[in-house]
């Protein structure tokens, strides 16, 4: 059968080879690695700029409030979504819930197959991404048709997102003028001959391409970043307007919805809209921000579904350390900020949450039992950076280490001897008691004594597995003498 | 004349890493401490933070060492290690391992030992009231902030205040980023097993380091972790570069004589 739409790179995500493969792939693209420096180091400083306006004490009261409030949602989440869902359903919206990704995806296609229509047009939404929707639509027949900028650059490159709020950020303007000159013409129309890789033009020749796809369509689908579970309201947060298109043209439209992007009252979505446009696009306030409470008879959609979707969640959520992922806005600033992310970007993850954040929550989300999913929680330094920027301070390396002791506990119960968990074991010994660690110190000073007989001060390239480290890096050779062995001569007597 | 050590004993915290690979850095730490008129122990019990064993997902194995760690030092008011990172686990990761080992009792004990531990420099800064620690070091230095001194344990400015006093020493900042940031606050790439379970996109990192480092036309390159710096020294020394890693207790134990 011959696609509606480009098609995405082949095979799913949890396939993906581990961590370190893919990052080695990307590490080898100069381009890609010009194009995320430039990205992330400029988002870093306005972000940084953008925070400081708001003053340390005032933006760490917002962070404090976010997270209390946050905290307060996953404390009583079967509360305050049944308060939603009745809400909703008073003002005229259908309200659907899915366990799953699959549940989710039948939900929407069966809705959208009702109203017998060939195209959707979508809103970025993270929650769409995570459960692999336009592809379910597109096996069913309809063209799912993204119209973020940045969405549509990745779709018509027949590539995946790279990063959760600017998913093309590993193209530059050179690559989105060719992807537009060469694919926008096979699905819709087509971009000017002459087009620049001027970034007002490339705008135009989007907006232009899009234009027949708003009017035309009948349904949209989004996601929302807030649903309030006082007054049945969704809230999105925009800056180019192509949602708000898709939230006004259409006859219907389906939002889709992870369960913890509930908040309790309207009144919580002040702390919210502060944190996150300064957090993410490092604006003072986001350009486009739409609220839909149901139905309003003659004014937008006439017909609202929302799909709230669990999808491991409720396994995050019963994960006591695991558990403040939840918290997360999806602003992307870990992202921008994480050094690793930095240089490989978004696809070495395999999954649609790169980066900090998608270390911490993927793993919770679709468990540690793929290879992927067991390397994740090790594509991070541990330099805490991510933890100072989150808006909703969300612990994450305390996340990160939580996961590493969910993989290293399923490898020390797998039968078969790990070098890894043999040397772990052997340190183990050695630094239980100081006495087996002073014979490990007499036998290093052994080596070093050697060595420097040798007239050996440092060491090249090694053997693995410490070839990991000395590929690139020299190690310096062990003194003949540790400091223990010095303290015992020269001050042990003199105390 | 008296000394802002005075009648100050201290239990020195090595570090495993220090008492294996880099023993001229306790060392340096003894002749500082006893030069500010402190008098210095050396508790044999001691062995490692457990970092290594926490950060890569041992926590039963990161267990026995909050123990050792506990009974080794216990018995004393003041402990210092020359280890931001070693001192940020002392203080986060053994509260977090006997809290998950429901162990109430090492818990109490741990909670004790969190506030009586330091970094070097929080010790000299606040504990001992000096940044002009009357040493010598004619040299150009340049410092590395590493993450664990600067976001775990959160040594701030003491590092910059110490080093700016110290007689002869011509102070450089690592460059800021075409974004303006400074890049002294960026990762080494070291990571502890980071460096060896993604040995590529580590050494991508230390790579930016050093050349941020060479740019400063520095001669030492310091930092409050020999950690990182064996990381940093590691690529520096590969490239025959002409900076030398060196610890800041080094640098602060140096005086006149030294130079002489
Ligand atoms: S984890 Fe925090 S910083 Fe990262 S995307 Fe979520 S809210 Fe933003």
């Amino acid at each position: 059968m011959t696609r509606l739409t480009p098609a995405p790179p082949p095979g799913k995500l949890i396939d993906s080879p581990p961590f370190k493969v893919n990052a080695k792939k990307e590490l080898a693209n100069p381009v890609l690695r010009k194009n995320l420096r430039f990205a992330t180091h400029t988002i870093r400083a306005k972000r940084r700029l953008r925070v400081s306006e708001v003053g340390e004490e005032a933006w760490q009261q917002l962070r404090d409030a976010a997270a209390e409030i946050k905290d307060r949602v996953a404390r009583h989440l079967d509360t305050y979504l049944l308060q939603l869902e009745e809400t909703l359903t008073a003002k005229g919206a259908v309200v659907h819930w899915a366990r799953d990704a699959a549940e989710a995806n039948q939900i929407v296609v069966d809705l959208v197959k009702a109203k017998q229509v060939q195209d959707v047009v979508k809103i970025k939404s993270m929650v769409t991404q995570e459960i692999d929707l336009n592809e379910s639509l597109e096996a069913n027949g309809v063209a799912a048709w993204e119209t973020d900028l940045a969405e549509l650059i990745v779709q018509l490159g027949h590539d995946r997102p790279s990063h959760i709020l600017v998913p093309a950020i590993h193209r530059n303007r050179s690559e989105v003028r060719e992807i537009f000159l060469r694919e926008m013409g096979r699905y819709g129309t087509p971009a000017p001959a002459d087009l620049s890789n001027d970034p007002p033009v490339l705008a135009a020749a989007a907006r232009t391409h899009l234009r027949n796809k708003f009017l035309a369509a009948k349904v949209a689908i989004s996601g929302g970043n807030f649903a309030i579970a006082e007054t049945g309201t969704l809230v999105i947060v925009e800056s180019e307007g192509n949602g708000r298109m898709c939230l006004t043209l259409p006859e219907t439209l389906i939002s889709v919805v992870g369960i913890e992007k509930v908040l309790p009252t309207f009144d919580d979505l002040e702390v919210f809209l502060q944190l996150l446009p300064r957090s993410s696009t490092a604006e003072r306030m986001n350009p486009y921000t739409s609220m839909w409470s149901g139905i309003t008879p003659g004014d937008g959609p006439q017909e609202l579904h929302v799909v709230l979707v669990d999808n491991g969640r409720t396994q995050a959520l019963a994960d006591e350390i695991g558990r403040p992922a939840l918290r997360c806005i999806r602003c992307s600033a870990c992202l921008n900020i994480c050094p690793v992310y930095e240089r490989v970007g978004g696809h070495a993850y395999g999954s649609v949450y790169p980066g900090p954040i998608g270390i911490a929550l993927t793993p919770q989300l679709r468990g540690i039992k793929s290879v992927i999913d067991k390397s994740l929680p090790f594509a991070c330094s541990l330099c805490n950076a991510c933890a100072d920027v989150c808006p909703v301070q969300i612990p994450l390396p305390e996340i990160i280490v939580h996961n590493r002791n969910r993989v290293a506990e399923a490898k020390q119960s797998e039968r078969r001897p790990h070098l890894e968990t043999t040397a772990v074991g052997a340190m183990t010994w050695v630094w239980k008691n100081p006495k087996h660690w002073e014979k490990m110190l007499k036998l290093a000073g052994l080596s070093g004594k050697a060595l420097a007989a040798l007239r050996v001060q440092s060491l090249g390239p090694l053997p693995p597995p410490i070839s990991a480290w000395s590929n690139a890096r020299d190690l310096p050779a062990p003194p003949a003498q540790s400091f223990r062995e010095w303290w015992k001569r020269n001050r042990e007597g003199a105390q | 004349m008296s000394q802002p050590g005075d009648g100050i004993r201290v239990a020195l915290f090595a570090t495993c890493i220090n008492d294996v690979m880099f023993p001229n850095t306790p060392k340096a730490v003894v002749k500082l401490l006893e030069r500010l008129g402190c008098t210095v122990d050396f508790p044999f019990g001691q062995t490692c933070c457990g970092q290594m064993f926490t950060n890569t997902g041992y926590y039963k194995e990161g267990l026995t060492t909050v123990h050792t760690y506990v009974d080794a030092f216990e018995r004393y008011d003041y402990i210092v290690a020359p280890s931001g990172s070693c001192v940020g686990a002392v203080r986060h990761q053994h509260p977090m391992l006997a809290e998950w080992a429901g162990d109430e009792l090492l818990l109490a004990r741990v909670c004790k030992l969190v506030p009586r531990t330091f970094d070097l420099s929080e010790f000299l800064v606040d504990v001992l009231g000096v940044t002009d620690v009357g040493a010598f070091f004619p040299h150009k230095v340049t410092y590395h902030a590493t993450c664990h001194s600067l976001r775990v344990t959160k040594v701030g400015e003491r590092p910059y205040q110490l080093l700016q006093a110290v007689r002869g020493l011509d102070f450089v900042e690592l460059p800021s980023d075409e974004a303006g940031l400074p890049t002294a606050e960026e990762c080494c790439g070291f990571g502890g097993t980071f460096s060896l379970k993604n040995p590529d996109v580590s050494v991508a990192m230390v790579s930016e380091k050093v050349r941020n480092i060479l740019a400063t036309g520095a001669e030492y390159v310091t930092a409050g972790d020999n950690s990182c710096l064996m990381n940093i020294g590691g690529l520096l020394h590969r490239q025959k570069a002409p900076v030398k890693a060196i610890h800041l207790a080094e640098i602060l134990a140096s005086t006149e004589e030294d130079a002489a």
